[in-house]
Parts: C-alpha cells; structure tokens; sequence
C-alpha cells in the first residue's frame, strides 16, 4: 500500500485559497517534507459547492466532471482534493456519472457547449488528503520521519459530516480492516497517533457543526459548535484537529462568538492535522501557518515544544 | 439528574440535560442505569419532535435493537440531510450500551456526561432544522429539500 499515492493531481478548491490557506499551505509543506509530488490542476475551478449543488444538482456534478476531466488531460488517475466538499462533490459527481444517465447526459452537453471533451466515469479517483498520506506513507513511514513527537498532546479529531456522507458515494470505506470507517472514521486519529499525540475518545467526530446555517441562524451555529468544543475538552482534548476548511473556520468562527455573545469561553485550540503532522516532521509553526489560524495556539504549541 | 416525558419540548430537554450535567459524580455513578436509559428516552423524545413536525406518527419499531436507530432512519426517509443525525444517534447508544454493562465503571460519572453532551448536539441538531424547515436547505451534504420544485436560473440553465 505505501507509496501508492507519490504523486498525485492536486484540487486546492475555492476556500483553500481563501479562509482555508493555512490549511493550503500546511498541505504542501507536509507533502514536500514527505517526499510526495503535488501537481496543482491546471484552470480549475469550483467544484460546485453548496451554491450551485442546491440550485441545481446536475450543474454541480458537471463542474465536478470538468475538474475530474482536467485531471485525466493531466495524464493523472488520481485527484487529491483536501477540503471535505470537494472531495464530496467530486465523488458525488463520479458516482452520478456512473449511475444516472441523466446526469450523463447533462455532463455531455454542458462539456460540448464548453468545447471541451467529456469527462467519463471512471478515469480519475478522488481521494482525500487523510488517504493521500495514509496510503503513500502510512503510519509506519511517519513514525520512522517524525523529529518532533506530539506526545503528550491530547487531540479530539473532528471530521465533519461531509467526509462520510451519503455513504454510496465513497464505495472505498467500510471494506474492512485497514479501510476507512463511515461510522467510526479513524485514518485522522491513525495518523496523529503515529505522530506521538494521545488521541481522546471523542462521540461527536462526525457530527453536524452546523455550517450551513452561519449566516441564516448563527446562533443555531454557535451553539452546536459550542456543544463540540466543550465536548471535546470534556474528553480533555487540548486541541481539535480537522480536516475541512469550512468545519475548520466554523469552530474557530464561533469559538469567539460563544464567547462574545453567550459569555462562554473555551480553552480547547483548533489546528488543521497538516499542521500538527508538519510541526512533527520539524517543520516551524509559522511554514504550516499557524498564525494565520483565529485559534491562536501558539502558547500551547511553544509550551510542548512544538513549532 | 435528567427527566423525561414524551410530551417534553427541546427547551425542556435541554433543561433537564443541563441538570444531569451539573449532577456530581457519586449521584451519577449511583444512578447509572437510570440515567443511561433516560438518556436514550431523550434521544427518541428528541426525534419524536422531528417526525411530528413532518406530520407523521414516530414508529415504535426497533433497528437494531433501538427505537432510537428506528426513529432516526424514519426522520431521514423524507430528508436526507437528517442523516447528518446517524452517527450522533449511535453514539448514544453506545454510551448506553457502556453504561448498562459497566455501571461500576471508574469512568461512569464521565461516560453519562458525555452521553448528555451528544445528547445535547442531537437536540440542539434537530432544533435547528425545526427553526428552518420551510425556509431552505440546512445541511450543504444533501439533496435539496423541495427537488423537484428547485428552479435554475437562466444562466444556470443545464436543459
């Protein structure tokens, strides 16, 4: 399994190189101290997202195919996409091209009118960031390249609800040992654990932060993502680590609102896992962007010897 | 220490959550089966409100061995963003299941805290769809709530 992913095609997505930077940043840098090619895809673009998919689903799963589309022009069979809905949208439109001959056909049309070729299922796989490194390393190969031990570090891995939902589309998980769980997600914890952290129980790793509801009910928002961060300090987490820029920059978003509006403080920081692996593999807190986080961990970090 | 009834809202449940997390650890660990059992009554109390809310009747079949696993698919069959809830919902019967099998456990005080967390997430998860049913879609994972009433904008078109 190891080195299966050494180079592979790489969908930053919008909010990677927005609000998510760091996330962006962090990603690469970990990739270069691991030895692993990235080869950004060329004139991407979005991958539908929540806006488009909600107005029109069949439009989303066509601006999936154009990027899938790139990737195999690229000579690539694999994409990595880091953000939680981009790799769900890009798997949802792999899926819908390989079941519904609606959306085949709306893809076929849209590509033509583009004056492009249309992208069939089946040519290029999706895969996250967590399999990227999961499987072109492994915990073995991080073990063997970690400088700077995590140990001690107590961490709540909190995956999002997009990483394992709707569990049709990510036909890879549930296989058994060795493969990713929908209901029990671990490949953030195994990797983590291999970088030294102590990684907490934590019941709420894949449960809803209500994101969508940011700008429509904040309050809504805040509570649930207050009802995460106290979870996961109840667990004695000192850190959540995540893996999507949108849950990421809703728990750091309402961490201060809680705080602000509800008088509810919390200590618990909030780190990408690329930032924590490339802090273990020596890297400096500032080349993985830890400054640009809301969630200043810096005196932590500093504390554990850390960046 | 938490109560239920079925007729409790989501405010009341909260309310009685926010008792049995204020409850100290010797009250826990002696109530532990109690509270392991209201606290899974919660959880369907909780999916009880959504279900009504869709004009349907909650089932009183098991998935699993748990109602609540039942009331959670029946939530998601019309909407499946409900799914969002899944995993929140096995959680807690896990904690049950720890609870009912282990109640002399070290971690007893603990574990009941952290089912009335997750508790919690499911009602305040389910309050919030409540708030907005009718007004959009909440979860960005799933199919839009009204389909086959969704319009494209012309330069949206994909016909």
């Amino acid at each position: 399994m190891a080195g299966k992913y050494r180079k592979v095609a790489y969908y930053p997505g919008c909010a990677l190189e927005g609000t998510g930077h760091a996330y962006n940043r962090s990603t690469k840098a970990v990739g270069k101290a691991l030895g692993l090619d990235l080869v950004e895809l060329k004139n991407w673009n979005c991958c539908g997202a929540m806006e488009v998919k909600n107005v029109d689903p069949k439009l989303q799963t066509y601006l999936s195919a154009r990027n899938l589309g790139i990737a195999e022009d690229m000579g690539f069979d694999t994409v990595m996409a880091p953000c939680n809905g981009c790799y769900h949208n890009l798997k949802k439109a792999e899926y819908d091209l390989s079941h519904d001959a609606a959306s085949r056909d709306v893809v076929d049309r849209l590509s033509q009118k583009a004056g492009h070729k249309t992208y069939e299922a089946g040519q290029v796989s999706t895969i996250h960031a967590l399999d990227w490194i999961k499987e072109s390393v492994g915990e073995e190969g991080l073990k063997k390249r970690v400088k700077n031990s995590l140990k001690g570090l107590k961490i709540a891995n909190y995956y999002g609800c997009m990483y394992t939902r709707p569990r049709h589309i990510f036909p890879e998980k549930d296989q058994g040992p060795g493969s990713e769980s929908t209901a029990k997600p671990h490949f953030m914890d195994d990797l983590l654990a291999a970088a030294g952290a102590e990684c907490v129980e934590y019941p709420l790793k894949t449960a809803c932060c209500g994101g969508a509801h940011t700008l429509s009910d904040s309050d809504t928002s805040t509570k649930l993502v207050l009802n995460l961060l106290t979870t996961a300090e109840a667990c004695g987490a000192d850190v959540i680590a995540t893996e999507c820029p949108t849950c990421h920059t809703g728990l750091e978003m309402h961490q201060a609102r809680a705080e602000k509006v509800f008088g509810r403080p919390t200590k618990v920081k909030i780190l990408y896992f690329t930032q924590l692996l490339g802090m273990a593999l020596g890297l400096s807190a500032r080349k993985v962007g830890v400054q640009e986080n809301l969630s200043d961990a810096r005196d932590l970090l500093r504390a554990r010897g850390l960046g | 220490m938490a109560n239920v009834a079925t007729s409790m809202t989501l405010e009341e449940i909260a309310t009685s959550l926010e008792r049995t997390l204020a409850t100290g650890d010797d009250e826990l660990r002696a109530a532990a089966i109690r509270e392991s059992a209201v606290l899974l009554q919660i959880g369907e109390t909780i999916l009880e409100r959504w279900i009504e809310a869709q004009g349907e009747v909650p089932t009183d079949k098991l998935r699993e061995g748990f109602r609540l696993l039942a009331l959670q698919r029946q939530g998601a069959k019309r909407d499946p963003s409900f799914n969002a809830c899944r995993e929140t919902c096995r959680e807690l019967v896990y904690h049950h299941n720890l609870l009912q099998h282990e109640p002399e456990h070290p971690k007893t005080a603990q574990r009941i805290r952290l089912a009335a967390m997750v508790a919690r997430h499911l009602a305040l998860f389910v309050g919030g769809k409540l708030e907005v049913a009718g007004l959009g879609e909440f979860c960005c994972s799933s199919r839009p709530l009204h389909a086959q009433d969704a319009v494209a904008p012309s330069g949206a078109s994909t016909s």
